[in-house]
């Protein structure tokens, strides 16, 4: 999922806002023998039997078990994924933060039955009523994956991590003496947008964010500021995992905010990285396993979530991506390769330093129509990046 | 005698009886294909596109309203919008340029001189680059380009950084390495169209008869009088459909930039985020028509000076 993360935000969640979320769909009240198949879009790299690395197979045992054969559509964007699941034909579908409300506004996916999913309980508690899956108490999905965006560091450079995203904000000298102009990078979407306002959360108190995904125009004005101080320092913005760890190696970029999962590759190259939550705090990304309203394979369905929080997935999922499993258990119970360490290095002990993405919309907590929509934020964050 | 006519034989006779009492019949269903084709798909997606340039995008919530307005259009003329167009309209000037400086000596060789196995040779270089994969030739040159990549360390090693370093302190072309700075975009852009502009040129410059070139020697012209006004008109066809090619290419590009640069949006890449992650497809589609009105601008200027008379 996350390598094309980078076009996941989407305005359309503004939908859910406008339409009301009404939730009265029938749920599914009890299982019956599988329907031999299940359809599943996922975030390439989600669902793996094996074939890209023999280690990381969570699908086979699940066919064998239930004889559902797991079917895999891959989809780039969260648009993708709302786009096939329009379409119709698949069961099930991962979806982040910014496509699950969409998904549900527009009564693509069904409310779940959590009486019928036995794992539901391992659900890690701060997960169980996240407001991206549940919607007027109903749930709409199994949390699947979380994780944070951290900052990423070489370790040559900072012999000490980095303890402020003050490196990537403002123009300074680095430890090794030499300024950070041209050696930090910054992400190329307009969710960074609440990078810089989560910043300004720690060290502009007077313009009072609460929410970095929801400012008003002295709010998000200063933001845009932060952000064009800030385009004076990057050379260039990453979008693309691979592109950022390139830059890592042989573009002499030293600090970032980024995913897990390319500090880990990174690291695992053998590369001088490390990385740290800072103390303003960080973003983040949560999915979700959504069912949808027309799924042909409900049985199967339901096993495929039940598998996918009862089994060796989770625990093997949060290695192979570098991200944090929905079950707090799978870090410690051997179910898989993940290990207490493993957890706490993707970030598991900081999911309250972690806020995660939503789409911003008008009609916020700081009333109807004071915040800036996110379509603005796209077009002002081209401005930035442009140099206006 | 009723005897002449021949009984038909089958369905195929028939069908070719009914064509024959029919021309019409045949060459409309030979022709439907390509008309649908040009009709619906590809008229039809840019009167889709057309279309939905002239919606706009709800202020508040950001949904967006059917019905025609003016508004997006006027939205391209904000600041960082025009940028936006002024940079890639910049960048496709200069790599058409710099194609066209550099395709007409290979062009003119290919054409005049290169004989046998040496045209083959020709044809071959040309073309292998486009056989390879586009994103994998523009990773390669993200790793030339690099701080850290083999023109840097050539650079080092001969101790010429400076004329790196010089180039990147130019005003406008800024980056801590030519891999982030406009320059690499340029250079990579330059190589990846150069193709389209030496094959059309080929082809130009073989039609023009070597009778003229000796009628013209013959009169006493010099060989940069020759050129002048023997071989530069006549060849120009071949070099504006090559500039076509180069200069549409890159205007609507949205990948070398995203690698290559700093980052700073070309029209492809404005359309791009804008449809996909904003949800704003009416100003995306009216970016998507800012090209297409720039082109037919060129191909307007080309028709005036002549470029499609030897057609």
């Amino acid at each position: 999922m996350t390598i094309s993360k980078t076009m996941k935000l989407m305005a359309g969640t503004a939908l859910s806002a406008l339409t009301g979320l009404t939730p009265v769909l029938a749920q599914v009240s009890e299982l019956g023998t599988g329907e031999g198949a299940v359809n599943i879009v996922a975030w390439p790299g989600y669902i793996e039997r094996g074939e890209t690395d023999k280690a990381f197979d969570w699908v086979t045992k699940f066919e064998t078990a239930t004889g559902c054969k797991v079917n895999v559509k891959t989809a780039n964007t969260s648009d993708e994924m709302v786009a096939l699941m329009n379409e119709g034909g698949f069961d099930l579908v991962t979806a982040s933060g910014d496509a699950s409300l969409r998904l549900v506004a527009g009564k693509r996916v069904q409310p779940i039955n959590t009486d019928l999913i036995p794992s539901w309980s391992k659900v890690d508690d701060r997960l169980k009523d996240a407001g991206w899956h549940t919607v007027g108490g109903v749930h709409y999905g199994v949390p699947y994956m979380w994780g944070p965006n951290v900052l990423m560091y070489n370790t040559e450079v900072f012999k000490e991590p980095p303890t402020s995203w003050k490196v990537v904000f403002e123009k300074m000298d680095l430890p090794d003496g030499k300024s950070n102009q041209g050696r930090v990078q910054a992400y190329d979407g307009p969710i960074h947008i609440a990078d810089a306002a989560q910043y300004l959360m720690a060290h502009k108190p007077e313009l009072g964010i609460t929410n970095p995904y929801e400012l008003n125009e002295d709010q998000y004005a200063a933001a845009l500021d932060l952000l064009r101080a800030q385009r004076e320092l990057v050379a260039r913005y990453w979008h693309d995992a691979f592109i950022q760890m390139d830059d890592f190696k042989n573009e002499g970029v030293v600090a970032s905010g980024s995913w897990p999962f390319q500090v880990g590759l990174l690291k695992s190259e053998g590369q001088p990285v490390a990385s740290t939550i800072p103390e303003e705090g960080v973003t983040g990304w949560a999915d979700t396993t959504m069912m949808h309203v027309d799924a042909e394979h409900p049985t199967c369905a339901y096993l495929w979530m039940e598998h996918s929080l009862s089994s060796n997935l989770q625990s093997d999922l949060a290695v192979w991506f570098g991200a944090n499993p929905s079950v707090p258990t799978a870090c410690t119970d051997g179910s898989g390769m993940s290990t207490a360490e493993s957890c706490h290095a993707n970030g598991m002990d900081d999911f309250d330093k972690v806020r995660f993405w939503t789409t911003p919309v008008a009609n916020c907590s700081q009333g109807e129509g004071a915040c800036v929509p996110y379509y603005r934020w796209v077009s002002d964050y081209i401005g930035v990046i442009g140099g206006r | 005698m009723s005897g002449a006519v021949l009984p038909a034989r089958g369905p195929g006779d028939r069908l070719t009886g009914l064509f024959w009492r029919r021309p019409w019949l045949l060459l409309l269903l030979l022709i439907a294909p390509p008309l649908l084709w040009l009709g619906v798909v590809y008229m039809g997606s840019l009167a889709a596109l057309l279309l939905q340039s002239f919606y706009s995008i709800d202020e508040f919530s950001g949904i967006v309203v059917p019905e025609f307005t003016l508004k997006t259009y006027a939205e391209l003329f904000r600041a960082q919008n025009l940028d936006i167009i002024l940079r890639t309209v910049t960048m496709a000037a200069a790599v058409t340029l710099a194609c066209a400086a550099l395709a007409f000596p290979i062009a003119y060789f290919a054409a005049r001189y290169a004989k046998g196995p040496w045209k083959a040779a020709f044809y071959l270089g040309v073309m292998l680059p486009l056989w390879s994969s586009y994103l994998v030739k523009v990773y390669a040159w993200k790793l030339i380009l690099a701080k850290e990549g083999i023109l840097g360390w050539a650079a080092e090693r001969t101790h010429t950084g400076f004329v790196i370093d010089g180039l990147l302190s130019i005003p406008g072309l800024q980056g801590s390495s030519l891999s982030t700075s406009p320059i690499g975009t340029f250079l990579v852009f330059v190589y990846i169209w150069l193709p389209y502009m030496i094959l059309p040129m080929q082809a130009a410059l073989e039609r023009v008869p070597q009778s003229m070139l000796e009628a013209s020697a013959d009169l006493g012209a010099t060989s940069r009088q020759t050129f002048r006004s023997v071989i530069l008109p006549l060849a120009l066809p071949g070099v504006v459909a090559g500039s076509i090619f180069t200069f549409s290419l890159t205007l609507g590009d949205y990948i070398i930039p995203q690698i290559i640069g700093n980052s700073a949006n070309f029209i492809g890449m404005a359309v791009y985020q804008l449809q996909g992650t904003a949800g704003n497809i009416p100003l995306a589609a009216a970016f998507a028509v800012v090209p297409i009105g720039i082109m037919l601008v060129y191909l307007w200027l080309a028709k005036r000076a002549g470029a499609f008379d030897a057609l």
